[in-house]
């Protein structure tokens, strides 16, 4: 293991009881890093960050999270979850979920208003100050995502783990995000791993690339993996990796033309 | 003196302070609708209150049964609601979306409380307190169950307070931050339970919405934050219980009507007050 890397795998498979997901991944993430997670539904993405944060256990391997075994709770991890239960009804102010986001875990009542300053801070850091005070059923898809970064941030985390927060955002909003994430990462010198569908957001400030697919997960930097050549390896099947005039891709699978699909890359 | 309202209000609690029951209504009532707006509101917040509702169907098989078996209905109600949540909780493991689950089990449940009912020789008013709530029935022995209820469960919400709250907002994040979620979560069913026993005895389990819902409903409505919305709830509660006993000594009508009346406008006047500022 490197002396700067954030986060080591090695020989690492993962699964649920007796049902592997996938297997022998080796790879390191360094400090101030910023990795994109991709591969198709399913394939085991987010079963990395669980594995990550210390929510299940590796099947096989050994991971390293700052040069220790993950264990839950582990303070200098924020993580943004791919599912949120905000009803529409819910009146409660923006700025009360990142305050939980950081005194939450702690038992008790504690005094009024703690950890309001922090959690403003941190709202002011993703550039949604100005959403503070507004009810959180009120919000909208990409202002909630902000919402979700503060929450994430307010404990001044070392490691970022980010579910999909690009889900449902339209295209301006989803550059808008990604800017602020690597605004933060460089700013911060922090490492962040996010899971994305469509990589070409993401392209301009990407560091590094984990595409986890048919089982297998392989690393690099982008424009190694996304070629017609690595992803054909790791599909087992013909695809190929198409680029529009822009230098935005596409990944398209040619083996069977009835089901042909494209992935959402 | 006669027991005619006067428009004296002073004079007429004097008057309903005479009687032992009414006192014993006073107390226990007070106690029920601190809790009822506490808890509710993490009711509302967690979207429980289907659970709630069903708990309370739960609780009247049991109160039946201890009826049937010559016992107070509240120890039947502690006995078959913890039951009752606790079996959720470990049905679902999510604390939204329990529909089905907990569909299943309050059906199966009010036919079973329908059962006993059934077989139960004594008189019809037994089943209609329990259904519909009788605030004028309460024991000294169950005002003293109550207050040490009550205290027990706000004791318990201190402790769970914080976490309580992230868990209620955002599940996948307070289980990374390394909380027992399921064991909140199955807690929390626990105080709901509890908190729904104690509540029946003013309310009754059909009207259990109206202390454990809607004051903490209408809360949620008027505060962004959790402590003031928490207040605001219990405040609600408070005063729709104490008009509800002190209308009900006046009129030959259940309590349980006014309370819930109360709750019932004073959540459509904060609903249409909203729709205006619109």
């Amino acid at each position: 293991m490197m002396e700067n890397d954030v986060i080591s795998a090695a020989g690492l498979a993962a699964g649920y009881e007796r049902l592997e997901v996938w297997r022998d991944a080796n790879f390191s993430v360094g400090r101030g890093e910023f990795v994109a997670v991709l591969g198709p539904n399913g394939a085991g993405k987010t079963t990395l960050f669980r594995l990550l944060l210390g929510l299940d256990k590796p099947l096989q391997g050994a991971l390293t999270i700052f040069g220790r075994p993950p264990s839950r709770g582990n303070q200098r991890i924020g993580y943004v979850p791919q599912r949120h239960a905000i009803a529409s009804e819910l009146r409660l102010e923006a700025v009360e979920l990142v305050r939980f986001g950081l005194i939450g875990n702690r038992w008790g009542f504690g005094r009024m208003g703690q950890g309001r300053d922090e959690a403003l801070a941190a709202l002011r850091a993703v550039g949604a100050a100005d959403l503070a005070r507004r009810p959180l059923g009120a919000l909208s898809g990409g202002e909630l995502q902000r919402i979700f970064f503060a929450e994430a941030l307010v404990g001044r985390p070392d490691l970022l783990l980010l579910d999909e927060p690009l889900a449902n955002l339209d295209i301006r909003r989803e550059a808008d995000f990604v800017q602020w994430v690597n605004t933060i990462v460089h700013s911060r010198g922090i490492t962040a791993l996010l899971i994305a569908h469509n990589i070409n957001p993401l392209l301009p400030v990407l560091d590094r690339v984990i595409y986890v697919a048919n089982g297998r997960v392989m690393t690099g930097r982008p424009s190694d993996i996304l070629t017609t050549q690595s992803l054909s390896d790791l599909y087992g099947i013909p695809v190929e990796v198409v680029k529009d005039s822009r230098g935005r891709i596409a990944i398209i699978g040619t083996e069977d033309p009835a089901h042909h699909h494209e992935h959402d890359l | 003196m006669s027991t005619t309202f006067s428009w004296n209000l002073a004079r007429d609690l004097a008057l309903i302070w005479q009687y032992a029951f009414e006192r014993h209504a006073f107390e226990a009532g007070t106690v029920i609708a601190i809790v009822a707006g506490v808890i509710g509101y993490f009711v509302v917040l967690r979207q429980s209150s289907f659970a709630a509702h069903a708990l309370s169907h739960i609780g009247f098989a049991g109160a039946a049964g201890a009826v049937l078996m010559g016992l107070q209905p509240l120890w039947g109600l502690l006995a078959f609601t913890s039951g009752g949540g606790v079996a959720m909780a470990a049905l679902g493991r999510r604390a939204a979306g329990r529909d089905v689950q907990i569909g299943t089990v309050l059906a199966f449940m009010l036919g079973l409380g329908a059962l006993f009912m059934s077989l139960y020789k004594g008189y019809a008013t037994e089943a209609y307190s329990i259904l519909f709530g009788q605030i004028v029935g309460i024991s000294q022995q169950a005002v003293l169950v109550t207050v040490a209820a009550g205290l027990a469960l706000l004791a318990a919400v201190a402790v769970m307070y914080r976490p309580l709250l992230l868990s209620s907002l955002d599940e996948d994040v307070a289980e990374a931050r390394g909380l027992p979620t399921f064991g909140l979560g199955a807690a929390f069913m626990l105080l709901i339970a509890i908190a729904v026993s104690i509540a029946v005895q003013i309310v009754g389990v059909l009207l259990i919405f109206a202390l454990m819902v809607t004051p903490a409903a209408a809360a949620h409505r008027m505060a962004r934050r959790p402590a003031r919305g928490i207040l605001i709830s219990v405040v609600i509660a408070l005063l729709a219980t104490w008009s509800g006993i002190f209308i009900s000594f006046f009129l030959p009508v259940n309590a349980s009507f006014f309370i819930v009346t109360i709750t019932f406008a004073v959540y459509s006047a904060v609903r249409t007050w909203q729709w205006v500022r619109k």
